[in-house]
């Protein structure tokens, strides 16, 4: 068997059986399921948390359509009950814990409803908001009955006013497109950064072990060092990818099930075919550029501790390209947006957010393609050199003077 | 048919790590590399195994040049010690073994032997990290002669090991040789190499100062030492004609002569002084040589 696929199934088997990367999956697919579950798990713990609160109506009128109001709004986590007697006996009963609070309603002196909250604590901002608003539309209620205002009206009066956009160009992606794109770019530009700061780094603690623990020698002894280099690199992106696909469909079937909002949200629901392509292009070109560049500082280190160090600077690279592209969003077509979309290290996100939202011709996209790739192959022929020379460098090692000195070491 | 080093020399930079080495060493042979520290054996073996370009010059196994394509011939053990901490010791070898061209089944019966061999067979299911340090180069001694390499390179690889287990990896070094291995091994201790090697190099700053068959080398030196017990004071004879050195000892004296003739004439000065209990005369140790070979070069 060729040595480079002994060295890719090496990193996968063994990473793949390692309890960190067991504990990590299990925690994160738990995690997951929690997200996509929360309102499950929210009305779970709350069900049996209705609260109480005692009214003390001293209009005697306004009860009626405040609790219809709160009805009306579907909110079942509060239970009204009529107090009959004084103020001070109920504000006992609270502090009792008889009762959760205490409302008493009354009129101001233009006749509208005014209202006053009892509880042991007000940290709760929930159940006093609800109520809050609910009045108020009790309030809006009488204030336009006043002056005559009809149901009718007043519905004209808080209907949102309508407000098309619409596209001139042709090909260009209408509203709702955009929206869809703008969560679906969202979702994968921050997968990227993840995935990207997760096994970049792994890549090059991987690398740095290797280095440290000496085991180096032999293995460059019988493994060209840029078959070694892509094993490792393939070995953890199919890891990752592994990982990926596990919370992935964890996290689709649990959504399918019971959050069709949220992925419509995400713009997941029809995605079209091209953008699919396209995520998937400059996810893997991205991953490649970056796992490179981390391979080759892994190897430059000595130490384990120093790997933090050293990838630093490329870190921030990723950092970098996130927030561009988050800023990205909402102004795809500015000038800073289509300069950094042909910079490599920050093609990956910033050329599929603009792919993902706008019309881009396709000179462009293939373009910066182009340069992702030749910038992929120029960083993987330097990167095989350095690793060469790295690997046979011991010392303290965290400048750009001892990249230097690798590539001489490579030299006749 | 043989390892040959034609001119070969590396520089890094302004520095010279190896200057002109030219060497043959013979198939099935034992070849010892003594120098100090830095005086290039590393850079040596680092260039035999391929790993770093000579400037000038060219390394040919078998009138081939080695490259990955035969690196499943070669066996090495390098200088630092290393393997993978976490990794228990049978899948280490495994994956080695793989990368020099094994299959699995192969690698997990030779491992066996071998850890037998080193009465440690309990270590196959342990994790590196949890053997000491003599016992993790057991297993990289393994993993460097699994695969049966024709051309095995030995970098220190008697360093850091107590008395028992030198003589364990002696044995077995020894054995690989009677089976046709040809072994290239550096040491700074002396009497490992003269016990074990037929021919040798002295490297002294990427220079070899003495090269050629450990009894050629040893006559060719021409100095010889006499070991004197007596029981009457010998300290004259540091002033002896002929005498280059004299080092006194609690029985008599130790001396180093220009020529063996000069033995004779001390033993007649001596006879009749009074009791001589012994008068020795011996081949210079691989210890004179190299120190007096290493020294000089170093005024």
């Amino acid at each position: 068997m060729n040595k480079f696929w002994i060295v890719l199934s090496h990193t996968y088997v063994t990473k793949l059986k390692a309890k960190p990367f067991i504990i990590t999956t299990i925690i994160t697919s738990l995690l997951m399921l929690a997200v996509t579950n929360l309102n499950d798990i929210i009305e779970f713990f709350s069900k049996d948390k209705t609260k109480i609160v005692g009214v003390i109506d001293q209009t005697g009128t306004l009860y009626k359509p405040f609790e219809a109001q709160l009805a009306q709004r579907g909110e079942k986590d509060i239970r009204l009950r009529p107090f009959q007697g004084s103020e001070t006996d109920a504000k006992q009963r609270v502090q009792r814990g008889k009762l959760d609070a205490l409302l008493v309603l009354a009129y101001d002196d233009q006749q509208l409803p005014k209202a006053t909250y009892y509880a042991n604590t007000i940290a709760d901002s929930d159940i006093p908001k609800k109520m809050e608003q609910a009045l108020q539309q009790v309030k809006t209620a009488l204030a336009t009955a006043k002056i005559g205002l009809k149901q009718e009206q007043i519905a004209q009066l808080y209907e949102p006013v309508s407000f098309h956009k619409i596209p001139l160009e042709k090909n260009a992606k209408t509203e709702e497109e955009l929206d869809q794109a703008r969560g679906l770019v969202y979702a994968l530009v921050f997968a990227m950064y993840m995935f990207v700061l997760m096994y970049g780094s792994m890549i090059a603690s991987e690398v740095a072990t290797e280095k440290s623990s000496r085991v180096m020698e032999i293995l460059i002894s019988s493994v060209p060092p840029v078959q070694q280099m892509f094993g490792k690199i393939l070995g953890v992106a199919l890891l990752s990818l592994t990982q990926f696909a596990i919370l992935f469909t964890l996290g689709f079937a649990s959504l399918e099930r019971n959050g069709k909002e949220l992925l419509k949200f995400l713009g997941l629901g029809n995605i079209p075919v091209s953008t699919l392509v396209y995520a998937i292009v400059f996810f893997l070109l991205g991953y490649f550029l970056y796992a490179t560049l981390f391979a080759v500082l892994g190897s430059m280190v000595s130490r384990v501790e120093d790997v933090q160090t050293m990838i630093t600077p490329v870190t921030m690279l990723v950092v970098a390209a996130f927030f561009i592209a988050v800023f990205g969003l909402n102004a795809p077509e500015s000038s800073f947006i289509t300069i950094t979309s042909f910079i490599p290290f920050f093609a990956p996100m910033i050329m599929f957010l603009r792919v993902g939202m706008l019309n881009v011709p396709i000179w462009e996209v293939a373009l910066s393609l182009a340069l992702l790739i030749g910038t992929i192959g120029f960083f993987a022929f330097l990167g095989s050199k350095i690793y060469r020379g790295g690997v046979l460098m011991y010392g303290k090692s965290t400048s750009l003077k001892d990249m230097k000195k690798a590539l001489e070491l490579t030299k006749k | 048919m043989s390892l040959r080093l034609e001119q070969v020399t590396k520089r890094f930079g302004h520095v010279t790590a190896v200057d002109h080495v030219t060497l043959s060493i013979p198939e099935g042979e034992m070849f010892g590399f003594l120098g100090a520290n830095g005086a290039g054996k590393t850079t040596t073996f680092r260039m035999i195994l391929g790993l770093l370009e000579p400037t000038e010059g060219t390394i040919t196994w078998r009138n081939k040049p080695i490259n990955y394509n035969r690196s499943h011939i070669i066996g090495y053990l390098p200088e630092e010690r290393g393997l993978y901490p976490k990794l228990k010791v049978k899948d280490q070898l495994i994956y080695l073994g793989r990368l020099r061209g094994l299959d699995k089944q192969t690698i997990i019966k030779e491992m066996k032997d071998w850890l037998e061999r080193f009465k440690v067979p309990e270590y196959a299911e342990k994790r590196v990290e949890e053997l000491s340090k003599g016992n993790q180069q057991k297993i990289q001694f393994i993993a460097a002669v699994l695969h049966k390499p024709e051309l095995l390179i030995l970098d220190e690889p008697f360093s850091g090991l107590d008395p028992i287990n030198v003589e364990l990896l002696k044995e077995a070094v020894r054995d690989l040789k009677n089976n046709g291995t040809t072994i290239v091994f550096s040491s700074h201790r002396m009497e490992h190499v003269e016990e074990l090697c037929e021919h040798l190099c002295i490297m002294h700053r990427g220079k070899p100062v003495v090269h050629g068959a450990l009894k050629e080398i040893k006559r060719s030196f021409g100095k010889k030492n006499i070991i004197i017990h007596a029981d009457f004071p010998l300290d004259e004879l540091s002033q002896f004609p002929g005498v280059v050195k004299a080092k006194p000892t609690a029985e008599g004296i130790h001396l180093q002569i220009e020529r063996e003739e000069v033995s004779q004439h001390i033993l007649a000065h001596i006879a009749g002084k009074g009791f001589v209990r012994k008068f020795a005369l011996e081949e210079p140790s691989l210890n004179d040589i190299f120190i007096e070979k290493v020294g000089a070069a170093y005024e």
